[in-house]
């Protein structure tokens, strides 16, 4: 049935680090490769070549500009792939049953061979996590890479999700969020991370890193620290160049 | 409760078989592991073990299968039968196709070899293809890199022999300030990213000089968003503030560099700024103790930096009081440069003083005895952890080659370069000047070139000019309007074969380079000149003969076309003869291997140039008997010897594959690369890491892994000797003289230590009038023109729009989905608009190569790409705005010839939507492979 | 959200339908035999009618049975389950009367109860979203059942009951579109709540993912111009109320202008839900920026 276990015993995720992420796609690709060929049925791509092309990806970058006034604006790249949220309602509302959080491990997937594409899902996830896939009607989602991450025909190293090995910035971490010593845990406890979205009360697994404060925008005047690093030696050439003949001698 | 969960097979197989190669979706060469199943292409991931990527894998990597199985793969040679620019073709074998191009280029090389030129884009192979070149005989040949980054390879080799770009890094393990200057992705796209990462992670400073903040600038702990074109400014202020406060490593000068070095400094003297050297051709020093010119390799000696002395009747000075003098003047204050540079000067003096304060109290000291090529021995490896790194936002501009010096000179002002914390090179970089080839362009009817093309002139006896001191190259490089044009000129050659000026050729034969479209400026211009006809009714560039793998918009200009293969389907290799993928700590190379053959009668260019050769009888592709000497290219990588034990490949030489850098050709080489990850790796020896131009212990290996012959340690040159001949000939010294009207440029250009001119454009156009400058950014998952074709990368860049700063914005009152015209001195297209506030305020920018031709690439006419998409080529000219001198001056880098794509200067105003199209629009070429299917499901099969 | 005919055909007919068959099993009007069997036949055809309609909407139509197994967690499979059993209970109510002149009221009480729950589930299915505020309302369930219940009245030609219908219905409405409008805000949801980044400033989309459309814009994220939906809601005030009051009101109606009103009626319904989905925010068009 449809309905949420009523805990897991892992709560398996990701964090995704927004002070780091280039914004390059390469998770984005790489999902949409690993999961077009494994789990389910193909991403697939409507008008590929033509005037309108559009297709189902499970993980999506949005690219933010962030301003306050009078100071400089700041740029943030916002990955965006399912959360597995502990409270799901995309599963809850979902009529087949085809929507399911898995009780090992918290994972929210869909069994597409009950799915009858109704989108209600979708409607119902605040995220933008879930795409109906044209080709064969039935709703994708992040997987949380499931047919990597126990897979016994993959070395030990590469059992973690196809967005987080790719990543080339490293901005993606994968762990169990239910264990507090793990380094996903570890991570966002130091850093703050985030859950978006908390007042639609879904409770979501993954977590935010937020950016770190820029200088350029926190202008705290540090120049006077750094002051006397540019004490002149002279205050004229010809008087550098004598203390230079000093330095010199020194060494 | 009620839950409840069907059973899941969580270990389902992968694949059969992973075959491991060289990704190619762009320049970065990084290992891929290619899953395979039913011999088809499952999945593509990053190889761990690789070098370059240590298993990350970009988006354009992981999109490689869509590119592999691209409808606009070419599928057989081409014959054209339509018009030039059509794209009309027919199919053809490829004996036909052999017969056509030897037809062609025979009488060529017996009779004017120079009547070929011969151009390739951003290959992996110019080892090969200059080899053919000169081979061939003809003296226009080069690859992309005139338009591309010759500033930074040539700035950085003159310099300190060796650049950023490939050939440097930033010790990303220990540096702790870090300053990137106008890079969007660059060629080490995926160890930048690793990079950045790493010094995050370790709390380092992070500094993104950019007008835009956006991909690695969006991260960066601080943005400076510079107004474009005044690095150089800011550079030199950075240094001024620096050098009055004595913050400069004096040691390191004095040890590395030829900051102590002698100046010629009386005027009259024929020899006036070039350096005094003793009878055995040594640089000379002045002792501090005994007042006198030493040579200054002598044991002991302590070089003065200061004051000025008199040898044998002429007045001398060191480099380093010149230096000083010239940048403690007034014009270098940060106050004199902050408005200019649209930066602050309290923040050009933090910003120094954080790089003053991290250089010198963050030292970092290695626990490394090391003997330097002197025999000094020292107990430890000191750096200062700054690190910079620049590319083309300092490259694409027309003082590009003279701000790259400058961060080069505040790098060794700071005493960071090749020591812990710093910027290090990667082997077989570092290599001096000296080593490198000076150009050759001598050509012989029927015989070979009188040496490599491309090279670095020591002074103007080293340029290719006719006794007549006419251009002998097509393109124009190396003559004194560029002297130091190392990479050629790619970009002007289509323009002056046009003009017949310097001459008329008869074939242009281009390797991978979309030259009617993103590569050239002026596009519109270029297509009309690739289809412009003589009175007779015949071409004005007789025939063009081209080899791509896609249906580009190139494809549709050549007569025929030889088509590729696509990367997983061919032999490549990726040489230490030509750009390396080395790491600071180790030498490797790598290659690439066809993981499955093609299935269309296509073949890999390299051996088709390779069997070309045999045909012609080119010396190197035939032997003795006249027989064929190389089957193809994998043959050619195993066998061919550049020097006697050195090849393409430095790995698993010898019989035995035992030999590193050097032994015989091992017929189980590439072999030995595909069982080893399709690379080759050797770790520099831990005592010769670092200080590599001055440690013995690295000049012994790099001899012994075939980098050079012999030792060939040198000091970094913050005085550019040969520079400063060019600028002495044109004050009227020496035998080779300038025509008149480049002698106050050169005067101006041809400075021996770095100085900063505003752009030429900038200098040419009413700045009232055209206030905006507007650039290119490369996205991170695209690749130039190339990667429209592919299904997955094209949803997420098919159009490109003009982003716009929030005050021009506000100025113009746009609104979202407004269209504006921009126009610039030469042209005017209609675009999108978007507001960005986190961007230079007199700065405008777009994507890269998204605008496409109708009917390119197997996409719908009314793509996107097409219809929406632009290309700000239409704006940017090859030449200068007319001066009212009656000459034509290239928009490029008077000293390297560099094209200077990011100078362009615009206005903007609002442009009626009507039809929501962009302009110009480009009649449609008709495709020789069709569209593509019209829905896709990749994966079904498995 | 996206207003697709499918889902505005089946929620609209199936309340009407459903409506109808409420009063039909009540026994309003009391009819029998060929005039019975054109009221069950209006009502049937209507309420499946709309159902299957509402299948259009799936990517696999073919599988909806499973569509019954969820009924203790979803709305929409309890939709489904109580829609049928609606169906069953009062086909066979129908045909009892229509064949036989069997009248069992219990039955007919049980049909209009499950009638009305049916709606009711209907309503819930977008209701329960908390994803789009302008449905998580308490009134939103209400209203669908002032819809079904006017329109069934009617229908079911029980104008003094229609009559007063309306006028509730048309106060629901209009209150609920007021009400509507500031859902979102009320909600707390913003482009900063979004991206977790309101405490750096104010935050603005500038790169979508990708650079055409997707499910998820085609889907959700769809904006109507404030104007047109002003010129909407008038068009639906009255169509569905003002004029039908009026008329019921003012004038005697015959068969035509009956017929005239019921038309009108379900046009103001067809525009007033066209405006319901079309109007509706999905939170997710904060990733898009797109409000
Ligand atoms: N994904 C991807 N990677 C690529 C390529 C690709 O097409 N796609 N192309 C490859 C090739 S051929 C090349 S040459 C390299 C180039 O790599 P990059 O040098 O990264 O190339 P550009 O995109 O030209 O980026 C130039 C940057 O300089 C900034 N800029 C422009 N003018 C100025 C200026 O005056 N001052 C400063 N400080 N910044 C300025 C621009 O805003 C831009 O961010 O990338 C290579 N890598
Ligand atoms: N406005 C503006 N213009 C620019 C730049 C800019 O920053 N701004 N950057 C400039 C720079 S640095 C560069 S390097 C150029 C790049 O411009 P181009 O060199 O034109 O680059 P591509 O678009 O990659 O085109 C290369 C061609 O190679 C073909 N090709 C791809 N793979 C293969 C293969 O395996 N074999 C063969 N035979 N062909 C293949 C492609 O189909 C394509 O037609 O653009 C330049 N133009
Ligand atoms: S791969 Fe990493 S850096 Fe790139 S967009 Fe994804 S999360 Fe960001
Ligand atoms: S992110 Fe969306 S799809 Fe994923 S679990 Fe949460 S609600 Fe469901
Ligand atoms: S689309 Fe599929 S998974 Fe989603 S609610 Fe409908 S049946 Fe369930
Ligand atoms: S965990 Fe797997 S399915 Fe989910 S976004 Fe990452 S790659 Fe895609
Ligand atoms: S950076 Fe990307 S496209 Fe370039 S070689 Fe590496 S994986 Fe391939
Ligand atoms: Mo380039």
């Amino acid at each position: 049935m449809t309905a949420l276990p009523p805990t897991t015993a892992k709560k398996l995720g990701l964090v995704i680090d927004l002070d780091i992420c280039v914004g390059c796609h390469a998770c984005v690709i790489n999902c949409k490769e690993w999961n077009t060929s494994n789990y389910g049925a193909p991403l697939s791509d409507q008008d590929a070549y033509g005037a309108n092309p559009s297709g189902t990806f499970l993980n999506r970058i949005h690219t933010y500009e962030v301003k306050q006034d009078a100071k400089p604006a700041q740029i943030v790249h916002f990955p965006k792939s399912c959360l597995h949220c502990e409270d799901a309602p995309c599963v809850t509302v979902c009529p087949t049953g085809a929507s399911y959080k898995r009780v090992e491990d918290g994972i929210v997937l869909v069994n597409e061979s009950d799915c009858i594409g109704c989108g209600l899902c979708a409607w119902a996830c605040p995220y933008g996590a879930r795409e109906l896939d044209a080709k064969e009607g039935v709703m994708k989602k992040c997987t949380l890479c499931v047919d990597r991450i126990y897979n016994e025909n993959l070395p030990e190293i590469d059992r973690e999700p196809a967005c987080v090995r790719t990543c080339p910035a490293n901005a993606r971490h994968f762990g169990d969020f239910a264990d507090p010593d793990s380094a996903v845990s570890r991570m966002s406890a130091e850093r703050g991370g985030m859950r978006l979205m908390p007042e639609q009360g879904t409770k979501p697994v993954n977590r935010y890193l937020p950016p770190r404060p820029k200088a350029d925008i926190q202008t705290s005047g540090d120049i006077d620290i750094l002051a006397p690093f540019l004490e002149p030696v002279a205050d004229t050439p010809k008087g550098l160049l004598g203390w230079l003949d000093k330095a010199l001698e020194a060494l | 409760m009620n839950h409840q969960q069907p059973d899941l097979d969580t270990s389902p197989e992968v694949s059969d078989e992973i075959r491991k190669t060289t990704c190619y979706m762009c320049a970065c060469r990084c290992g891929i592991d290619v899953h395979m199943k039913d011999g088809k292409v499952k999945y593509i991931e990053g190889n761990r073990d690789h070098p370059i990527n240590k298993g990350v894998l970009c988006a354009k990597g992981s999109a490689g299968i869509m590119q592999h199985y691209s409808p606009a793969r070419l599928q057989n040679p081409l014959k054209r039968v339509g018009e030039r620019g059509a794209g009309k073709f027919e199919a053809i074998s490829w004996d036909e196709a052999f017969e056509i191009a030897e037809k062609c280029l025979k009488p060529i090389r017996e009779k004017a070899p120079h009547k070929l030129a011969f151009f390739t884009g951003r290959d992996q192979s110019q080892s090969l293809t200059s080899f053919w070149a000169q081979q061939f005989g003809t003296p226009n040949y080069a690859a992309h890199g005139g338009f591309c980054s010759v500033n930074m390879a040539a700035a950085g080799i003159y310099t300190m022999g060796g650049s950023f770009w490939e050939f440097g890094v930033p010790d990303w393990d220990r540096t702790k300030m870090f300053m990137i200057f106008g890079v969007a992705e660059d060629h080490d796209s995926n160890p930048i990213k690793m990079g950045l990462s790493k010094l995050k992670e370790r709390g380092a400073k992070i500094v993104g000089v950019n007008p835009v903040r956006s991909g690695y600038n969006a991260i960066a702990g601080e943005w400076v968003g510079i107004t474009p074109g005044t690095d150089g400014l800011f550079v030199l202020a950075m240094i001024h503030v620096l050098l009055k406060a004595g913050k400069v490593d004096l040691e390191y000068l004095m040890r590395y560099t030829n900051a102590p070095m002698l100046v010629n400094v009386d005027a009259d003297s024929d020899e006036h700024g070039l350096l005094l050297r003793d009878v055995h051709g040594q640089f000379m020093v002045q002792d501090r103790i005994t007042g006198k010119p030493v040579a200054f390799d002598k044991k002991g000696v302590k070089p003065v930096f200061t004051g000025t002395i008199t040898y044998k009747g002429t007045k001398y000075t060191p480099v380093f009081e010149l230096m000083t003098k010239k940048y403690l003047s007034d014009e270098y204050t940060p106050e004199a440069v902050a408005e200019r540079c649209g930066i602050s000067a309290k923040t050009i003096r933090r910003l120094a003083a954080e790089l003053a304060h991290v250089a010198f109290e963050q030292e970092i000291t290695i626990d490394q005895p090391w003997t330097d090529w002197k025999g000094e021995k020292h107990e430890t490896m000191t750096g200062r952890p700054v690190s910079f790194h620049a590319m083309r936002g300092i490259s694409a501009h027309s003082n590009g080659f003279q701000t790259c010096r400058a961060i080069h000179l505040l790098q060794i002002l700071l005493g960071s370069v090749e020591v812990p914390g710093g910027m290090r090179f990667k082997p077989p970089y570092p290599k001096p000047v000296g080593i490198h080839p000076t150009p050759h362009s001598y050509a012989t009817p029927g015989g070979p070139l009188n040496g490599p093309h491309l090279g670095f002139p020591t002074g103007p006896e080293d340029l290719a000019l006719n006794a007549s001191g006419t251009p002998i190259r097509i393109d124009k490089a190396f003559t004194w309007e560029n002297p130091l044009s190392a990479h050629g000129m790619m970009h002007m050659v289509i323009s002056n074969a046009h003009a017949g000026d310097p001459y008329k050729i008869d074939t242009l034969f281009m390797y991978m380079a979309n030259m009617s479209w993103n590569s050239s400026m002026n596009s519109r211009g270029v297509m009309d000149m690739l289809t412009d006809k003589n009175e007779d009714g015949t071409y004005v560039i007789p025939n063009i003969i081209y080899s791509d793998a896609y249906s580009s918009e190139m494809v549709a200009f050549a007569d025929l076309i030889l088509p590729d293969t696509t990367y997983l389907e061919r032999h490549d290799c990726i040489s230490l003869l030509d750009r390396p993928i080395s790491e600071a700590d180790a030498i490797c190379d790598s290659i690439r291997w066809p993981v499955v053959e093609p299935d269309r009668d296509v073949r890999g260019f390299q051996t088709v140039l390779i069997q070309l050769g045999a045909k012609l009888g080119l010396p190197g592709f035939v032997n003795e008997d006249g027989s064929e000497k190389y089957q193809d290219y994998a043959d050619y990588i195993v066998n061919h010897e550049r020097r006697p034990g050195v090849g393409p490949l430095a790995g698993f030489r010898g019989k035995d594959g035992t030999g590193k850098g050097r032994g015989e050709p091992n017929p189980e080489q590439i072999n030995k690369y595909i069982e080893n990850g399709g690379f080759w790796k050797d770790h520099i020896p831990d005592e010769a890491l670092f200080y590599k131009p001055w440690n013995m212990a690295y000049q012994n290996w790099a001899v012994e892994r075939g980098i050079f012959d012999k030792p060939s340690p040198y000091l970094f040159s913050i005085y550019v000797e040969p520079i400063q001949k060019f600028r002495l000939a044109a004050q009227g010294k020496g035998e080779l003289q300038p025509p008149d009207h480049l002698r106050e440029q050169l005067i101006m250009a041809m400075d021996p230590l770095p100085i900063w001119w505003a752009p030429f454009e900038e200098q040419g156009v009413d700045c009232d009038e055209y206030p905006l400058h507007a650039l290119t950014q490369r996205p991170a998952a695209m690749y130039h023109s190339w990667g429209s074709q592919n299904a997955w990368l094209r949803q997420i860049h098919g159009t490109n729009p003009l982003f716009v700063s929030g005050e021009v914005w506000s100025k113009h009152r746009f609104k979202e989905g407004d269209w504006a015209y921009l126009t610039s001195h030469h042209g005017k297209i209609k675009v999108p608009v978007v507001r960005m506030d986190a961007l230079n305020p007199h700065t405008v920018w777009t994507w890269n190569a998204i605008g496409k031709r109708k009917g390119a690439w197997a996409l719908d006419k009314n793509a996107p790409e097409a219809t929406k998409g632009f290309l700000l080529n239409h704006l940017i000219h090859e030449l200068l705005p007319s001066k009212g001198d009656g000459l034509r001056w290239s928009n490029s880098d008077p000293i390297t010839g560099q094209a200077a794509w990011y100078d362009l200067r615009v206005k903007i105003e609002k442009a009626p939507a009507e039809d929501g199209v962009s302009q110009p629009e480009t009649p449609a070429q008709t495709s020789p492979v069709g569209q593509g299917p019209k829905d896709i499901a990749y994966g079904e099969e498995f | 959200m996206h207003p697709a005919a499918s889902v505005i055909i089946f929620t609209s007919l199936s309340g009407l339908g459903f409506g109808l068959l409420a009063f039909l099993g009540l026994g309003l009007p009391n009819v029998s035999g060929w005039s019975a069997f054109a009221f069950f036949f209006i009502a049937f055809a209507l309420s499946v009618g709309g159902l299957l309609a509402s299948t259009f909407h799936l990517g696999n139509p073919q599988r909806a049975l499973k569509a019954f197994s969820q009924w203790r967690t979803s709305w929409l499979s309890r939709e489904g389950v109580v829609a049928v059993a609606a169906l069953l209970v009062m086909g066979l109510y129908a045909a009892l009367s229509i064949f036989l002149d069997i009248r069992i009221t219990a039955l007919g009480w049980l049909g209009s109860a499950l009638s009305i729950t049916t709606v009711y589930c209907t309503a819930m299915i977008y209701g329960q979203l908390k994803t789009v505020p302008r449905w998580n309302m308490g009134v939103t369930p209400i209203l669908f059942l002032l819809y079904a219940l006017a329109g069934g009245a009617l229908l079911a030609t029980q104008l003094r009951l229609a009559l007063l219908l309306l006028v509730a219905l048309t106060i629901t409405q209009i209150l609920t579109w007021i009400r509507g409008d500031i859902s979102f805000a009320t909600a707390g949801h913003s482009i900063e709540t979004a991206t977790g980044l309101g405490h750096l400033g104010k935050v603005r989309l500038l790169e979508s993912p990708h650079s055409g459309e997707n499910y998820l814009t085609r889907e959700m994220v769809h904006i109507v111009g404030r104007k047109h939906a002003l010129k909407l809601r008038i068009i639906a005030t009255f169509c569905l109320g003002l004029i039908p009051i009026a008329m019921l009101a003012f004038f005697n109606l015959d068969h035509i202008s009956a017929l005239l009103v019921v038309i009108l009626h379900i046009i103001g319904l067809f525009v007033a839900r066209w405006l319901f989905f079309a109007e509706a925010e999905h939170v997710v068009g904060l990733y898009y920026d797109a409000r």
